[in-house]
C-alpha cells in the first residue's frame, strides 16, 4: 500500500519529500478529492436506499420511522467505530457479537450475586471488557497467529463462559432481574433514556454513537495515534521500522474494540433488564459488513469511522425498511448479501479510479 | 500502554472502593440464604437409573430451564441419574443420542424438533432395548420410531386456542412475532392463530438480537392498523411490550410459554393473557415415564401422544401461577 493514498488527504505530506513540484503534493481537484474519499461509495448507496424506501413507504420518512432507523443503525454502530478502527490498524476481532453480552453479563450477574448498587457491576463490566480487549491483543502479538484465529477462540471461550457462568451463578440461562436495584435508573437514563427531539423520542444509544464516531474520526485525522493506526494496518513492519509503536496501537486497538462492547452491553443491560446469555452469536459478522460496506478495506490501512458509521446506517435502514414497505423478510439475508458485494465493488473501483 | 493500564487500574480502584463501601442495593439482588432445594422429599427407594435428557435447545433458552427444572425434580424423588445436554443442529443431537446408546444408559428422554435426522439414532436406542420418551416436539412422528409416548403441546391447537381467546375479546388483526425464521414449531403456532383469524399478520424478528427485535417490532406498529401483537416466547413479548408502551400504540399483548417477568406483566395488565404449554410437566413426566417403565413395564398415552397445553395464564388465574413463576417452575 502506498502511504499517501492510505492517509486521509486532510493529513500533512510526508515531511523531507523536498521537491516542490512532486506531484505527490500537486493540488487535487474537488471532484478529485471526493472521488478520494473512502466513504463515497456508502454514501451514495445510502442517499440511493433512502430515497428508494422514500418511495416505496410513506411511514418511512416520518421522523418515528427515522428515529426507529437510527436506534437500529446506533446498536449497530456503536461496535462499528471500534471494528472500523481495528480493521484500519489491519486486523479483526470475531469476538464482538458475544463480547458485549459478556460484558453486560458480568454488570448484571456482579452486582446482582453480591447485591450492591449497579454501578459497581458496571465498573467491573468496563474492567473485564478492557481486559478481553488486552488479551485478544496480547495472545495476537505474542503468537503472532492471524487475529481471524484469536478472535474466533476467543469468540467460542466468551460464548461457553457466558452460558456456563450465567447458569453457575443465577441459577438460570437468562441473567436475574435487576431492574429493581440501587442505581439501575440511573444507568437506563444514560444507556436506554428515550430523549424528546423535535416531538420524536430518540434513544440514548443514538446520541452515544454520533459521540463515539465523533471521536474516533477526530482520533484517526488529528492525532498521531491517528496516524499509528494507519501506518500499522498499511505495513506493520514498515511501521516499526519508522519507530510507531506497532505493539501498543494493535493492543490498544482491540481494547477500543472492548470499550465499545462495554458501551454496547450496558445498552442492552439498561434497555431489556435481563440478558440472555446465548444471544450475541453471529452479530460480529453484521459489524464487519457494516464496515466494510463503509468502506474500510479488510487488508487494512484504508477507512474512515464515518464510512463505518454510514455503513451501520445502511444497515439500520435496509433491515427496517424491508419492514416498512411490508415485503417478506424472508428476503432480507439475500438483500444483505446483494449490498455487501455492490459495495464492495464500488469501493474497489472507487479506490482503483482515485489511485490511477 | 502505560497510559492505558493506569487507566484500568483507576477503574479496578473505583470498583473495589465502591465494593469496600459497601454500596448494598436496598432492593433486589441475590438473597441469601434462598431455603432449601426445590422439590426433594422421600427417595422412591428403587434403584438408581441413568437417564439422558437430549433436547434440541439453543443455548441460553430459558424455556429449557424450566423443563430441566420439571426432569431434575423428579430424578431427585425417583433416584435417577439425569444426564442432560442439547444441540440445536439435529445432525449433532442424533450424535448425542448415540453417545447416550454407546454409554448404555437407562433410558432417554428426546425432543424431535428434527425428526428426519433423528430417526436413525432413536431407532437404534430402541433397537438396543433403551426405552425413549419424546417431548415437546415430534407428536406426528413419535409413534413410528418405536417410541413410548410423547408428551408436549400440539402447536396448532396452540395457535387456535391463542386465535380463540382474541376472537372472544372482540379482537380480529394480529401480528404474530417469528423470532426463528423456518422454526416449524414456531410457524405452526401463527398457523394456528391464522386458521380462527384469517387477517392474521406474520413479522419475523431476529431473536438472537433484540434491539433487533424492538426496532423489527416498532416498524411493524408505526404501520400496521393490528389490534393485536402475540410474542411467541416469554422475552420475546417483554421486548414487544416495550416497544408497544414507547410507541404509545393501544394494541393488546398477547403471549406463548411464559417466565417470571411475563407472569409478572399478566397480573400488571400489560398483557392480557399466555398459552403456557408447562414445560415442567414435559420434563418431570417424562423422566417419571422412564421410570414407571422400570418399575412395571408401563407405558402412558396409549399410543397416543400425552398434551401438557395449552392452558391459558390470564389476569384471572394469576395469583396461582405467579410465585411457582417466580421459582423458576413456570
Amino acid at each position: 500500500m502506498s502511504s499517501t493514498t492510505a492517509t486521509p488527504d486532510t493529513a500533512a505530506p510526508p515531511a523531507g519529500s523536498g521537491a516542490g513540484a512532486d506531484e505527490r503534493v500537486a493540488k487535487r481537484s474537488l471532484f478529485r478529492t471526493l472521488l478520494g474519499r473512502p466513504e463515497l461509495g456508502a454514501l451514495v448507496g445510502a442517499a440511493a436506499l433512502f430515497v428508494f424506501f422514500a418511495i416505496v413507504s410513506d411511514v418511512f420518512i416520518s421522523p418515528a420511522a427515522q428515529a426507529n432507523v437510527l436506534y437500529s443503525a446506533s446498536t449497530l454502530g456503536i461496535m462499528a467505530v471500534g471494528v472500523s478502527l481495528l480493521m484500519i490498524g489491519g486486523e479483526f476481532d470475531l469476538s464482538t457479537g458475544v463480547a458485549a453480552i459478556s460484558s453486560g453479563l458480568v454488570a448484571s450477574l456482579f452486582s446482582w450475586y453480591f447485591a450492591t448498587n449497579v454501578w459497581v457491576g458496571v465498573a467491573m463490566a468496563l474492567v473485564v471488557s478492557l481486559l478481553i480487549g488486552f488479551i485478544n491483543g496480547l495472545i495476537f502479538i505474542k503468537t503472532k497467529l492471524p487475529s481471524f484465529i484469536v478472535t474466533l477462540a476467543m469468540f467460542f471461550m466468551l460464548a461457553g463462559l457466558n452460558l456456563a457462568l450465567t447458569r453457575l451463578i443465577g441459577g438460570s440461562v437468562s441473567s436475574p432481574p435487576i431492574s429493581t436495584m440501587d442505581g439501575f435508573e440511573l444507568g437506563r437514563s444514560i444507556f436506554a433514556a428515550r430523549i424528546p427531539v423535535f416531538g420524536v423520542d430518540v434513544n440514548s444509544t443514538v446520541f452515544i454513537w454520533f459521540g463515539m464516531v465523533l471521536v474516533a474520526t477526530w482520533v484517526l485525522m488529528r492525532t498521531r495515534v491517528g496516524n499509528w493506526i494507519y501506518a500499522v494496518g498499511g505495513d506493520a513492519e514498515a511501521a516499526r521500522a519508522v519507530g510507531v509503536p506497532v505493539t501498543a496501537t494493535k493492543i490498544g486497538l482491540f481494547m477500543a474494540v472492548g470499550f465499545c462492547a462495554w458501551v454496547l452491553g450496558m445498552h442492552l443491560l439498561f434497555g431489556f433488564g435481563t440478558m440472555q446469555s446465548g444471544e450475541g452469536i453471529g452479530n460480529e459478522f453484521f459489524y464487519i459488513i457494516a464496515v466494510v460496506v463503509g468502506g474500510c478495506l479488510l487488508t487494512g490501512g484504508y477507512g474512515t469511522a464515518i464510512g463505518g458509521a454510514i455503513g451501520a446506517f445502511i444497515f439500520g435502514m435496509s433491515q427496517r425498511g424491508i419492514v416498512y414497505a411490508g415485503w417478506d423478510a424472508d428476503w432480507f439475508r439475500f438483500f444483505l448479501g446483494l449490498m455487501l458485494l455492490v459495495a464492495t465493488v464500488i469501493n474497489l473501483t472507487v479506490k482503483k479510479r482515485s489511485e490511477s | 500502554m502505560a497510559k492505558k493500564s493506569t487507566m484500568m487500574m483507576a477503574v479496578a480502584a473505583t470498583a473495589a472502593a465502591a465494593l469496600t463501601l459497601s454500596a448494598c442495593s436496598s432492593e433486589g439482588g441475590r438473597q441469601e440464604a434462598a431455603g432449601g432445594e426445590g422439590g426433594g422429599g422421600e427417595g422412591a427407594g428403587t434403584p438408581e437409573i441413568n437417564v439422558s435428557l437430549i433436547t434440541h435447545a439453543a443455548p441460553g433458552d430459558t424455556f429449557w430451564d424450566i423443563v430441566r427444572a420439571g426432569a431434575e425434580e423428579n430424578a431427585t424423588k425417583n433416584n435417577v441419574n439425569l444426564q442432560y445436554t442439547s444441540d440445536p443442529d439435529g445432525a449433532r443431537q442424533a450424535q448425542l443420542v448415540n453417545q447416550a446408546v454407546d454409554q448404555g444408559v437407562d433410558g432417554i428422554v428426546v425432543t424431535l424438533a428434527k425428526a428426519d435426522a433423528m430417526s436413525g439414532a432413536v431407532e437404534r436406542a430402541v433397537d438396543a432395548g433403551i426405552p425413549v420418551i419424546s417431548i415437546n416436539a415430534g407428536e406426528e412422528e413419535f409413534a413410528d420410531m418405536g417410541v413410548i409416548t410423547h408428551f408436549g403441546q400440539n402447536e396448532s391447537i396452540a395457535g387456535e386456542a391463542l386465535g380463540e381467546r382474541l376472537q372472544e375479546e372482540g379482537l380480529e388483526k394480529p401480528i404474530c412475532v417469528i423470532q426463528e425464521q423456518g422454526h416449524v414449531g414456531l410457524e405452526n403456532r401463527c398457523a394456528g392463530v391464522t386458521e380462527v383469524l384469517p387477517e392474521t399478520e406474520i413479522l419475523y424478528v431476529q431473536g438472537t438480537d433484540m434491539p433487533s427485535v424492538k426496532s423489527t417490532v416498532t416498524s411493524s406498529l408505526q404501520t400496521s392498523d393490528a389490534d393485536a401483537i402475540v410474542g411467541l416466547g416469554a422475552p420475546f413479548t417483554m421486548t414487544i411490550i416495550e416497544a408497544v408502551e414507547e410507541t404509545g400504540s393501544d394494541i393488546t399483548v398477547a403471549s406463548f410459554d411464559l417466565n417470571a417477568e411475563l407472569a409478572q406483566a399478566i397480573a400488571d395488565e400489560r398483557v392480557l393473557f399466555t398459552v403456557d404449554q408447562q414445560p415442567y410437566l414435559q420434563g418431570y413426566s417424562a423422566v417419571d415415564a422412564i421410570w414407571a417403565y422400570h418399575r412395571g413395564g408401563f407405558t402412558p398415552g396409549g399410543g397416543q401422544p400425552v398434551l401438557t397445553g395449552p392452558a391459558i395464564v390470564d389476569g384471572e388465574n394469576i395469583e396461582n401461577v405467579l410465585a411457582y413463576a417466580e421459582e423458576g417452575i413456570r
